[in-house]
């Protein structure tokens, strides 16, 4: 009887154990560096929580080749020195594969020497193009390049004949990255800068910047900014009378402007990623699927809609599940094979990777949008 | 001979410190606990400085992230603008720092109280809006990348366990400094501006001239922090010379305990350290922040350090009450 | 004829960002007066107002007005409570004693504020619509006309009861010496929190009516507390006239150096004015020469 026992319940222990064994193929660990709180959270908090929201779709869905993505995400507050500390911890203690993030151009600067040092791949969420230019063996980016946006405005202005333009930009990161594109653009597009005005990112009034614009001879107002301060302007613009066409930056295409802006939202113009006309495009769009996913998933966990900030995230992880997806699972295999990437239809655009490109975006990721009537409608 | 004994002990006391301090990354190779007590480290010298104007002179500074931040900048600057050798650069960022904390001295050290704390505010406000607003020399908000590492000779140092025994043989020795400091005669004179400007006057201390001093060499160790932080990130941004860093600096004096070197390294440690616990609580560490600061304010102004000596007074009362009931029993 | 028509837009809207500094001044006055603290949380009961109006109208679908005094009442309630917990406790602290603890408040305030109500900014619908009016080939918005007036409300309101009212004199007395003033009855707890009910409902009224204008979320307290103190030092801490002299000149000074010299440093020219006023006058351009007494 003993001996049977003995046998019943070694035999269970091993069946036991296979059966366990078979569900503990070992989780990937990826980390993630993000502004969630801090100057930046406009940038960082829609980004934690898409990521969070795709590796859990993800795990649910089985995980990348059987194996589960285990998500480390370290609030860096907008601060590089909090940054570098998040990366050393990501790479040496919680030994990641990956990092995504920053959500800063700064604070990504801040930590490419340390992951080119420990040969980690990093995925930056922060638009500067100084991330990828000159190219960084490890480091990639998702976000796209101010200098398309730009491209975009510059654009249209000279369809309409413009050439004499004043621009009011944000002193922060995000602003500081647009003023610089801007200007540097402008004469590609005889384009003059005429007007060089800055806020700061807490200020509650600009009606003294616009009084000089209005008083100078520019035919379109540049607007660089996110939240809140965009809307001020626009508030200001509608106060003061000024009549010449507005444009605005990518940082604010989300409803939340149109909400702050009000009646002074009216016909302004900027360029966007198509992740707030998602409903508009046409049905060949190759993004168009993912677009209205992400939204609708977004809008039923968090229960505001995903924005275009947020779709950097995702467009981070979805590279890396397609990554390892290609066989890759070890911090130099996955650098490879996202350097192979091509034609991914994400929400910040349509993604190209190379060895001389680690952006992957072209003009194409942006669509100009007019505001009409508190919504968004395509400009062609 | 009471005297001699505690000098003894202090000297002790000091050398088990430094003794662990060059010892403790020997057990730590390859993990990231270095690189945190790298900033422990720098933490460590600026909560010192402040210290020196808080804790013995009794000034109140809600600005000393300027001076991190100037010696930052100034030395980034010279290196990756004018090609200058880092050393060289810490030196003049030094040097210069403490040039301007002598000339602001002056008028800033004539205010008193709340007065003081307000202009030392807005002092450190006007420096951070230069450092973001200056774009062509400071590189603005987006920050100065490429700075190089600091360079003696042939030993470049580019590895967290190098900046880790640089940083650190300069605190010790910053640190030995400021305690024989509070020994010394011109401590005492201090703390007897801290306790009564006035009756310091009387006694015959030149309060004006000596607060002066004081905010300098203080200013002249933030910059010095400030250099290396910036030669060890290699990258540099104006937020992280702010408000925000001031009132951290603050905290970490107030915590460790005011006048107390080793309360400044505590402080310094524990606030580095914090955000890892913190970590769990997602947006919620911001509350326990404010908490923790009105708490231990109000219910423990020496510090955690006067907290440590009061249990180990208490520990050994207790064991002698033991010994004394047991010899009696 | 474009340049006056610039000069009076400077103007205009220097003054009507000065009333707000004057507005928050008020309550670091009051409170300073009374008991010798600077209020660093001051600027958090600005932000109350704001953000609890949000609230009300948001989220308990409140009508306006409503909404409106319910946030004053309940900013003033996080007035008494922070004067009973914080305050009250540290009768004769130092002075860091009480920069340290006031900032620890401003932190734990914006941090609850921020956990319970997110970080986004929000709207506050105007008092009256949003066209804008004309004065002399300037704009302002009707919203402005609501702050020119509760401005002069507030301050003849301060001027009523600091000079006539009993309580407002003892306020006054405990001022000059709270150790005189108790000796003749006057219960200087009580008038310590007087002064935080008082500030703490100015405060959050100055945050209510800029509100539509300027948005509110949890962090606009921060900048907005700090000018308002810039208002009062220029000025000097009188509550009265003095405060709101200073709050004018700090406001008209930005707009102007914003518009005729460089907007990007605008924000610094408050604390340049600052530091100028400690260094040239302490006790502010519009206050008596006080001998300090040893």
């Amino acid at each position: 009887m003993t001996k049977k026992m003995f046998w019943a319940v070694f035999s269970l222990l091993i069946a036991g154990l296979m059966a366990g064994s078979a569900f503990a193929a070992e989780a990937i660990k990826i980390g993630a560096l993000l502004s969630v709180s801090g100057p930046a959270s406009f940038l960082g908090e829609p980004e934690r929580n898409t990521a969070v929201m795709m590796v859990d779709e993800i795990n649910k869905a089985g995980g990348v080749k059987g194996r589960k993505l285990d998500l480390v995400v370290y609030d860096t507050q907008g601060d590089a020195t909090k940054a570098v500390q998040a990366a050393n911890k990501l790479i040496k203690d919680d030994k990641v594969v990956a990092i995504i993030g920053d959500s800063t151009t700064g604070n990504t600067m801040a930590v490419i020497p340390v992951v080119e040092k420990a040969e980690i791949p990093l995925i930056s969420c922060a638009a500067g193009f100084k991330i990828t230019d000159p190219v960084k063996k490890w480091v990639f980016k998702t976000a796209q390049n101010d200098a398309l946006a730009v491209q975009r405005i510059f654009d249209h202005m000279k369809k309409q004949k413009i050439s004499k333009v004043a621009i009011i930009t944000v002193s922060d990161g995000f602003g500081a990255s647009g003023r610089e594109q801007l200007v540097l653009h402008a004469k590609k597009f005889d384009i003059q800068i005429i007007s060089d005005e800055t806020y700061a990112p807490k200020d509650t009034d600009m009606t003294a910047q616009l009084t000089k614009i209005r008083g100078s001879e520019a035919q379109a107002i540049v607007c660089w900014g996110t939240n809140p301060g965009p809307a001020i302007v626009a508030r200001n613009v509608k106060q003061l009378g000024i009549t010449i066409p507005l444009y605005m930056s990518h940082g604010v295409s989300s409803k939340r402007f149109i909400e702050l802006a009000g009646d002074a939202s009216e016909g302004i113009i900027l360029p966007s990623g198509r992740v707030i006309v998602a409903a508009q495009l046409p049905k060949t769009d190759p993004q168009r699927k993912s677009l209205l996913n992400y939204v609708e998933n977004y809008r039923k966990r968090f229960k505001v809609e995903g924005d275009h900030f947020g779709g950097h995230a995702w467009d981070a992880v979805m590279l890396l599940k397609g990554a390892i997806e290609r066989g890759a699972d070890s911090p130099a295999t996955i650098r490879d094979q996202l350097e192979k990437t091509e034609k991914f239809a994400g929400i910040g655009g349509i993604f190209n990777y190379s060895p001389q490109d680690h952006a992957g975006l072209t003009s194409e990721a942006f669509v100009l949008v007019q505001i009409k009537q508190k919504n968004w409608t395509l400009v062609k | 001979m009471a005297a001699r004994s505690k000098e003894k002990r202090e000297i002790i006391i000091f050398l088990i410190f430094v003794i662990a301090v060059l010892v403790i990354p020997l057990f730590l190779t390859g993990s990231y606990l270095i690189n945190v007590f790298v900033f422990v480290g720098i933490n460590t010298l600026l909560a010192v400085a402040l210290n020196l104007l808080l804790g013995y002179a009794g000034q109140i500074s809600l600005g000393h992230a300027a001076f991190f931040g100037l010696g930052a900048y100034i030395s980034g600057i010279l290196t990756t603008r004018f090609g200058l050798d880092p050393w060289f650069a810490l030196v003049i960022a030094a040097l210069a720092n403490g040039m301007l904390a002598f000339i602001i001295g002056f008028p800033i050290l004539k205010l008193k109280g709340h007065y003081l704390a307000m202009a030392t505010l807005g002092f450190g406000i006007i420096m951070f809006i230069i450092f973001n607003e200056t774009v062509s020399i400071t590189g603005g908000p987006s920050g100065l990348p490429g700075i190089p590492n600091i360079q003696i000779g042939p030993l470049i140092f580019d590895s967290d366990l190098r900046n880790y025994y640089l940083i650190w043989i300069i605190t010790l020795a910053v640190m030995l400094l400021s305690i024989n400091l509070s020994q010394s005669r011109i401590g005492r004179a201090l703390r007897a501006i801290h306790d009564s400007e006035v009756a310091a006057r009387v006694m015959g201390v030149n309060a004006r001239i000596l607060k002066v001093q004081i905010f300098t060499v203080s200013a002249l160790i933030s910059a010095l922090a400030g250099s290396l932080y910036a030669h060890t990130m290699t990258f540099i941004a104006p937020a992280s010379f702010g408000f925000n860093f001031s009132v951290e600096l603050l905290t970490m004096v107030i915590i460790g305990g005011l006048g107390s070197i080793y309360g400044s390294f505590l402080g310094a440690a524990i606030l580095t350290v914090l955000p890892e616990f913190l970590r769990v609580l997602q947006d919620f560490d911001i509350i326990v922040y404010g908490l923790m600061l009105i708490v231990m304010t109000m219910y423990m102004p020496g510090g955690l350090i006067s907290g440590l000596q009061q249990i180990i007074e208490y520990a050994g009362r207790k064991m002698r009450q033991k010994g004394g009931a047991d010899a009696a029993g | 004829m474009d340049s006056s028509r610039q000069l009076i837009q400077y103007i205009l809207s220097g003054l009507y960002n000065g009333a707000i500094y004057a507005l928050i001044g008020f309550g670091f006055a009051i409170i300073h007066n009374a008991t010798g603290i600077i209020n660093f949380a001051q600027g958090e009961f600005v932000m109350l107002g704001g953000m609890l109006t949000i609230f009300f109208l948001a989220v308990l679908n409140l009508p306006l007005l409503p909404s409106i005094i319910l946030a004053i009442l309940f900013s003033t309630v996080a007035g008494v409570a922070f004067e009973r917990l914080a305050i009250r406790p540290l009768k004769n602290a130092k002075p860091l004693i009480m920069v340290i603890i006031t900032i620890g408040a401003s932190i734990l305030i914006r941090g609850i504020v921020m956990v319970v109500g997110g970080k986004n900014t929000h709207a506050v619908p105007a008092f009256s619509g949003n066209d804008p009016l004309y004065i002399a080939g300037a704009t302002i918005m009707p919203q402005h006309l609501w702050i020119f007036a509760i401005t002069i409300l507030i301050i003849i309101a301060n001027r009523i009861f600091f000079n006539f009212s009993i309580t407002g004199k003892a306020m006054r007395a405990c001022a000059y010496n709270s150790q005189a003033a108790s000796l003749v009855g006057i219960d200087v707890k009580t008038m310590v929190l007087i002064s935080f009910v008082i500030s703490s409902a100015i405060g959050s009224m100055a945050g209510i009516i800029i509100a539509p204008l300027t948005m509110t979320s949890y962090d606009v307290g921060i900048m907005l507390g700090l000018k308002g103190f810039c208002a009062v030092i220029i000025g000097g801490m009188s509550s009265g006239l003095g405060t709101v002299m200073g709050g004018l000149i700090l406001g008209l000074l930005e707009s102007l150096g914003a518009g005729y010299i460089s907007a990007s440093y605008k924000d610094a020219i408050a604390f340049i004015m600052l530091l100028l006023i400690l260094f040239i006058r302490p006790e502010g351009l519009f206050s008596k020469k006080e001998t300090e007494r040893v």
